[in-house]
């Protein structure tokens, strides 16, 4: 398990307190599972995702990401209505350990309340929740 | 006594240890109101040569094989099983072992299981099976909630032809969840009535026994077809499976989802149990199904070697959203059935199945030409329904004084069928026995 | 230290089934043929399954090397948490295999069924006397089985009140079936937390007993080992609402004539034939789990029940009250008959004894692993003691490592992971089938390993070496499951 100090955290993603990442790309948000996230689960061997055009409401499970011996649910960290899910995930769910923020994404959603993406944590406070929660 | 071996020596020495004065005094956390006041009302122990008498006298007094002649199936079957088979199961090794989460000290059961699931997803005609649930009974009703979380719906259709105590263990599992269960009639062929599908909607499976509780062999390509248009999966459920040595299996034939009862395999029928669920799907839906399932995989060496896998859908992992509560299985008893698998082989289980229809056929034409009506005409395997005449229970109660156990009534089941039997006539049944029963029925 | 139990020795490699035997090969004696052939419809007819032809010497050189490659409680010590791998006494494997219980057909007449119905009826009478409970079924198949019937019990009790409840109380020590099974009846599990001491407070259950609970599910003995020394008042708490208590008593060996289950609250409870009483694991099952409730429950025992009339033994099913069946069948009878042969040959003093020798092992062995593990909860236990890696995380050693060496020394791991309240559990129970001296080998090589953790945590990532094969790559077998050949 990696120390707090040893985590990627890219600035460019808000956060989320159960640790999945948003990114504003134009119109929609990517959204996947950050570095802790995948540090503390292990090698992944599957993703559930949802189907395309699919709408959850913030904080609903949106799927589930399993490890050997551990299930983890995945929460939406805005509400909206899902564009696109990774299908490469199917063939490759080491893709989250892996290439966490990039290749190893999950959803797009197109937003449907502006203001939920206020909520989320920037990197700083997503760190300091972090560091409060050990 | 002979499993418990401190003598009074290591018990003072291990006392000292512990900080405690007497074994009484190990249990200070027990409140005096929760204990036993006195000693427990049990017979006083006996020795292993009383213990052998006094079982010796149960055994005896029971009606099997080969003193008594039986001509009676119903979801348990006589079949022979081989000395090589018994003795190889009673090997500590696999007796005394625990359930295999340690591989690596655990490959023989690791092994020995994924060539079960392997066995039994080729007669079954399906991608893969599981490790087993408990019986023929538990598997189906598995099966239809499986069917239920896979498409989401609310209703299942099964066959009235499907063993009685089955559907009943089925409205058990299903009835606190609400789903609704209809049930499907039987035609005069002694096949399912598939009529009633045509009004129906939202249907998460139709189930079916083939061979059939009156013996006969269900359509199930139609079955299939009618359940595949209505977006509803087919559970093909089974009591015999040694009729896939003969018949097409439920795989080629459409099924989705394919569970029965595996004792005719190599285990004893033990008044009823333990004995096997076989459970089988297609890798589309694997992540859904119950039970244990074994993995080929490779160590740190890159030697082949074999672990449970998809855990995550079981209850250690997942909880209350697991795919089903078990835990313990039947898994002797699976070990058992990929044994005697192993032993008669695909070539010995196309003659076996053979002669068991080959004989039942045969006591079938004997009825008939002794004037008894066959009461379906589709084709069997080795049980069917014979119509005998009002009455016939004397006959039975006689046949029974002569040792013979001349099939099932099936009025309790069928109460319109009140004067029908169920026969069944396996490998186990010579020539002689048969013409015995039809000598006796006769007369 | 002696020479170690675990050694390496020539095992042989074994193929699959399928990449042996030759097509033609026979390992069945096929009974004579003593009919015509018979037509058969050339539509329905099939191939026959692609199994492999093997002789009967293929056969059983295979599954003669597949046992070497396995562990089991007659090789050595099983110290499983929670599964009681007591010795399987091989008197019980003789009575199974009586032909008069093994060829026995479920659906004869009574009148030729007795001994198997005589014995059923009896086995209930004794479980239900061990417990202190009025009535049993002996018709679940294993523990999971008898949790669902307890929770289709519950069910039934409150539907035939007229009320629907929702929820179930679930301690966070409780056994993954337990929230599995309840939630087959449809309750939904409502967690509660226990003490610092490892036990639930009464009013941690207050706080979430309501009139739309069902119940509660304990399990005590509890999996950390202790006795849920709040059980009576926990017990009041429910029940003044309403509520039924279900007791998993899987632990059960703790406590046989100590404890009088009956006076404590407790009204639906299962047991594990193949756990407390003897009956072997089989590597995964057959078990059995027989479900003991108070009077008011009897009414909604699944059916068909034995009774007994005029010293004649019959199965009924005049319950109309009653959940209905579980199995297609009576239960596992043939796994009934060892419990019952066990019962007998133990006696009522050689129950309780077991009980209490089975506490003093695991006290001894708590006593002297204390200061080299980590003892979450330094308290008396029962029958089994729960440590956890924490002294061992400093040299980045786990306690999944640790186990992983004590098989190079001969011994089955405990029980680990489990329960999940205790971060890196390690739960041993050693029974009481287990003497003084093979417990303090045991307590040596957890002592070696200890020290192995310290000066050498190469050998205990890389453990073990010893066995048939080393660490299996468990990611590639679930991201790319091969589940047949």
């Amino acid at each position: 398990m990696k120390e707090i100090s040893q985590l990627i955290l890219p600035d460019d993603v808000r956060y989320a307190e159960d640790h999945e990442w948003a990114r504003p790309e134009g119109e929609t948000v990517r959204v996947g599972i950050d570095d802790y996230a995948q540090d503390q689960l292990g090698d992944v061997v599957f993703v559930e995702l949802p189907q395309v055009g699919d709408t959850f409401a913030k904080d609903e499970e949106f799927g589930t990401v399993e490890s050997v011996k551990a299930v983890s649910e995945l929460y939406m960290p805005i509400g909206g209505e899902i564009l696109a899910v990774n299908t490469a995930l199917e063939e490759s769910p080491e893709l989250v350990n892996s290439d966490p923020y990039d290749g190893g994404w999950m959803i797009e959603i197109i937003p449907n309340n502006p203001d939920d993406w206020d909520a989320l944590m920037t990197r700083d406070a997503y760190i300091e929740a972090l560091k409060g929660g050990k | 006594m002979r499993y418990l071996p401190h003598t009074s020596e290591d018990i003072t020495s291990m006392l000292a240890e512990v900080g405690v004065d007497d074994l009484d005094g190990l249990f200070p956390t027990i409140p005096e109101d929760c204990r036993y006041r006195d000693e427990l009302n049990l017979p006083e122990p006996l020795t292993e040569w009383e213990l052998n008498d006094r079982m010796g006298a149960l055994s005896d007094s029971m009606a099997v094989s080969p003193e008594y002649k039986m001509f009676i199936g119903a979801g348990s079957y006589e079949h022979y099983i081989p000395a090589s088979v018994s003795n190889l199961l009673g090997r500590s090794e696999f007796v005394t072992s625990y359930t295999p989460y340690q591989p690596e000290i655990s490959q023989g059961t690791l092994q020995a299981i994924y060539e079960y699931q392997t066995l039994t997803a080729r007669l079954l005609g399906m991608e893969v099976a599981n490790a087993s649930i408990y019986d023929g009974a538990s598997a189906l009703a598995e099966a239809l909630l499986m069917a239920l979380r896979i498409t989401r719906k609310r209703k299942v259709a099964i066959s009235s032809l499907i063993h009685p105590f089955y559907r009943r263990v089925v409205q058990t599992y299903l009835e606190p969840s609400g789903y609704e269960i209809v049930e499907l009639p039987y035609l005069d062929d002694g096949r399912t009535d598939l009529s009633r599908l045509a009004g129906m909607d939202d249907l998460a499976a139709v189930a079916v026994q083939s061979p059939n509780f009156f013996g006969c062999i269900e359509n199930l390509k139609e079955i299939g077809e009618m359940a595949h248009e209505k977006s509803a999966l087919l559970v093909a459920s089974f009591t015999e499976p040694l009729a896939y040595g003969l018949f097409k299996n439920p795989g080629s034939q459409g099924a989705d989802i394919v569970c029965g009862e595996g004792q005719s395999l190599g285990i004893p029928q033990s008044f009823g149990g333990p004995v096997l669920g076989m459970f089988a799907s297609n890798m589309k839906y694997v992540r859904s199904m119950p039970g244990r399932l074994v993995g080929k995989t490779t160590d740190l060496d890159g030697k082949r070697g074999f672990v449970l896998t998809l855990a995550t859908r079981e209850q250690h992992i997942r909880r209350e959203k697991a795919t089903s509560n078990i835990c313990t299985n039947n898994s002797l008893c699976a070990l058992a059935a990929a044994m005697y698998m192993a032993s008669i082989g695909g070539t010995g289980m196309r003659e076996l199945a053979k002669l068991n229809y080959d004989k039942s056929e045969y006591l079938k034409s004997e009825l008939k030409k002794a004037g008894f009506k066959i009461s379906f005409e589709s084709p069997t395997f080795n049980e069917f329904v014979v119509e005998f005449s009002a009455g016939f229970e004397k006959t039975y109660e006689r046949l029974l004084e002569k040792k013979i156990v001349a099939g099932l009534p099936l009025a309790p089941y069928y109460p319109e069928l009140s004067s029908h039997y169920l026969l069944c006539v396996t490998e186990t049944r010579t020539r002689e026995d048969i013409d015995a029963l039809v000598r006796e029925v006769k007369s | 230290m002696k020479e170690s139990l675990g050694t390496s020795g020539l095992i042989l490699n074994e193929p699959l089934l399928w990449e042996k035997g030759k097509k033609g090969r026979r390992g069945f004696s096929l009974p004579r043929r003593d009919v015509e052939f018979s037509p058969l419809n050339e539509e329905l007819a099939g191939e026959g399954p692609d199994f492999p032809d093997l002789s009967e010497v293929d056969v059983v050189r295979h599954y003669t090397r597949l046992s070497t490659w396995n562990f089991g409680v007659d090789t050595g010590m099983y110290p499983l948490g929670s599964c009681t791998m007591k010795y399987n006494p091989k008197t019980n494997e003789r009575q199974a295999g009586l032909q008069g219980f093994a060829g026995a057909h479920p659906l004869l007449p009574a009148g030729l069924s007795q001994g198997t119905l005589k014995l059923m009826f009896e086995l209930e009478q004794y479980l239900s006397e061990i417990t202190g409970m009025d009535a049993v079924t002996l018709q679940p198949a294993a523990g999971a089985h008898g949790e669902f019937t307890g929770m289709l019990v519950i069910y039934a009790y409150h539907k035939s009140k007229g009320q629907r409840r929702s929820k179930i109380i679930v301690p966070d020590t409780a056994h993954g079936t337990n929230p599995a099974s309840a939630m087959l009846c449809g309750y939904q599990s409502v967690p509660v937390k226990s003490n610092e001491q490892g036990i639930l407070s009464p009013e941690a259950v207050a706080d979430v007993m309501d009139e739309d609970t069902a119940g509660i599910m304990v399990t005590n003995p509890n999996t950390l080992g202790l006795f849920e020394e709040n059980i009576k008042k926990i017990a009041e708490i429910v029940h003044a609402k309403g509520g039924l208590v279900y007791c998993d008593g899987a632990n059960m060996n703790a406590v046989m004539g100590i404890v009088h289950m009956g006076e404590i609250g407790i009204d639906v409870l299962h047991l594990n034939l193949h756990k407390t009483f003897s009956t072997p694991h089989g590597g995964g099952g057959p078990g059995s789990g027989p479900v003991c409730v108070k009077k008011h429950l009897e009414p909604f025992l699944p059916v068909p029940r034995v009774v007994e009339e005029n010293g004649k033994y019959l199965l009924s099913e005049d319950f109309p009250q009653s959940v209905g069946k579980l199995q297609a069948f009576y239960g596992n009878f043939g796994v009934m008959i060892k419990a019952y042969s066990y019962i007998l040959s133990m006696g009522p003093g050689g129950l309780k004894k077991a009980s209490q020798l089975a506490v003093l092992n695991a006290n001894y062995i708590k006593e002297k692993l204390k200061g080299v593990f980590h003892l979450p909860y330094d308290r008396p236990c029962m029958h089994e003691c729960v440590f956890s890696d924490e002294f061992q995380n400093a040299d980045k050693v786990t306690t999944l490592d640790m186990v992983k060496r004590l098989m190079d020394y001969g011994y089955h791991p405990p029980t680990i992971y489990f329960p999940l309240v205790v971060h890196g559990s390690i739960m041993i129970e050693p029974t009481e089938t287990e003497s003084k001296e093979d417990i303090d080998l045991f307590i040596e090589a957890l002592k070696a390993i200890a020290d192995e953790a310290k000066k050498n945590p190469a050998l205990l990532h890389n453990a073990p070496s010893r066995c048939k094969v080393r660490r299996l790559d468990e990611t590639t077998a679930a991201r790319k499951p091969c589940l047949a050949g």
